[in-house]
């Protein structure tokens, strides 16, 4: 298990704004760990600086060296009048023969999307293939930014397997915010809850009994949570991820 | 009649094979005022080569330059709004210009030719000089082609992809820049931005990668430079408005074309 990412203490300030206080965590290959929190709490912030598109104000932030990063956004938005196909766009990470491109948009069911436009994809549609080239150069580090987002139930619920697929694949490393709470906390290792600065962090149970997240997420949040542990018929020792190698984690 | 016209055919075809590519990144990156910004900046340029006495060749690219990289600077200090602070550069940097003309009453200088583009004051010299811009412009082109790309789909995958944000565009927009110095004495200061975004507008509607589209401007640029430069020649009209409004109908015939 090698540590890919680490942060210490890491804050940053806009105008004298802080949006992220003394943020430490780390991220070793094989978990998954899941970002919490209102809107506007840095999510996407903590986001960027994890990437290297932000430099915290104070605190550090290491990398394992030659880390390298698959990155799913939010969205992308491209210029309609940009003339662009799915296979075009996997192509702009290295130039690819079209059945190596099938092959990377058949691990996330898309491959029937090849030459069409991008911007004709639907909300799930375009998150699998922003996946598919995330995961096209080989990513010890995943990172979702709310990868779910105007995606229909039935996309999270693929969305989600395809991402849990993609860390048994690659033994990779997963950092993602998300909202679905019953839908990801059984696949998450650790879950860390942000509003400026981390309120609670651990596993998926710790946290749901951590007052802050109630007071945070309300009853609401909680019975999601008590919902996901409802339906879960085993438990997580630590570090199962590098003993499990199928899918019998899949909840229904 | 050949002999006359051939520098100006000439020019008009070199620029083409660099104003499809670029004016297609001008469409996708909506920079048209920006574009309009520097082609304003380079009247400016003229005269202050007929102030210090230099070739307005090299007056215009120096001070382009300047304008891209002053531009650049500006946009990141995020003090107004984008086409706000364009929108004063622009039409500062081209009443500047005329004013400083017009107060040096030694010199008689043609402005309809600087502002519109003169077809008979190309000569060969002007043609090497655009020739060798665009040898230049268009291997950085080529070079950097995915970068460009991958910097206007998204910056965040680009950064991600270990492609530096900050040297891609500015390299980009010096490449712009470059071209708008190099057509401005064929078209105009005014109106090179149309010679840039109509071609490249009328091939988006038969492409579906943006390669083609790049290539397909170049192909309709050629085309509007050749109708343009011979209705300019028969009727003597300015070559530039010429050409745009060649291209214009070329753009409008496509429109019509694909709508039945």
């Amino acid at each position: 298990m090698t540590l890919l990412v680490s942060l210490e203490h890491v804050s940053v300030e806009f105008n004298q704004h802080r949006v992220l206080h003394d943020i430490s965590l780390r991220l070793r290959s094989g978990e998954i760990m899941t970002i919490l929190g209102p809107n506007g709490a840095g999510k996407s912030t903590l986001i960027r600086v994890i990437l290297g598109l932000l430099s915290p104000t104070t605190g550090t932030i290491t990398h394992a060296p030659n880390l390298s990063i698959g990155y799913v956004p939010q969205k992308i938005s491209i210029n309609p009048t940009l003339p662009i196909t799915v296979k075009r766009f996997m192509q702009l990470y290295r130039p690819a023969q079209d059945k190596e491109i099938i092959k990377q948009l058949t691990r996330v069911n898309a491959e029937r999307l090849l030459n069409k436009s991008m911007q004709q994809l639907s909300g799930g549609e375009m998150q699998r293939v922003l996946l598919a080239q995330a995961l096209q150069k080989e990513p010890q580090l995943l990172v979702l930014d709310e990868p779910t987002q105007g995606v229909d139930v039935k996309g999270q619920l693929v969305l989600y397997d395809l991402i849990e697929q993609a860390r048994h694949h690659f033994n990779c490393g997963i950092i993602m915010v998300s909202h679905d709470l019953h839908l990801v906390m059984a696949k998450t290792d650790h879950v860390l809850c942000l509003n400026h600065h981390i309120c609670c962090s651990g596993s998926p149970e710790n946290v749901a009994n951590h007052p802050e997240f109630i007071s945070l997420f309300g009853q609401v949040g909680t019975n999601q949570l008590a919902l996901y542990k409802h339906h879960h018929n085993h438990e997580h020792p630590f570090h199962d991820n590098i003993v499990l190698n199928n899918m019998d984690h899949k909840h229904d | 009649m050949i002999e006359l016209m051939l520098p100006s055919w000439l020019a008009g075809m070199l620029i083409t094979i660099v104003s499809g590519p670029l004016g297609s990144f001008v469409i996708w990156r909506r920079m048209s005022y920006f574009g309009d910004t520097l082609s304003h900046a380079s009247l400016l340029g003229v005269a202050f080569s007929f102030l210090f006495h230099t070739t307005p060749f090299y007056a215009v690219l120096l001070l382009i330059i300047l304008f891209a990289i002053g531009l650049n600077w500006l946009e990141s200090k995020k003090q107004l709004p984008v086409d706000t602070l364009l929108g004063i550069l622009a039409h500062s940097a081209l009443s500047l210009g005329l004013v400083v003309i017009s107060l040096m009453d030694n010199i008689r200088i043609d402005l309809m030719g600087y502002l519109f583009g003169d077809l008979l004051s190309i000569t060969y010299q002007d043609v090497i000089h655009i020739f060798i811009g665009v040898i230049l412009i268009s291997t950085i082109l080529l070079y950097q082609w995915r970068s460009f790309l991958f910097i206007t789909i998204s910056e965040e995958l680009a950064f991600v992809d270990g492609i530096n944000i900050k040297t891609t565009k500015m390299i980009l927009t010096l490449l712009l820049a470059i071209t708008i110095g190099l057509a401005m004495k064929f078209v105009g200061a005014l109106i090179i931005t149309a010679l840039l975004i109509i071609p490249a507008a009328t091939a988006k509607y038969y492409a579906k990668t943006p390669e083609k589209m790049a290539m397909l401007a170049i192909l309709f640029g050629m085309l509007a430079i050749n109708g343009g430069l011979l209705f300019s020649i028969y009727y003597n009209t300015p070559t530039g408005p010429s050409v745009v409004v060649t291209s214009t109908l070329i753009f409008v015939i496509t429109l019509m074309i694909r709508r039945q």
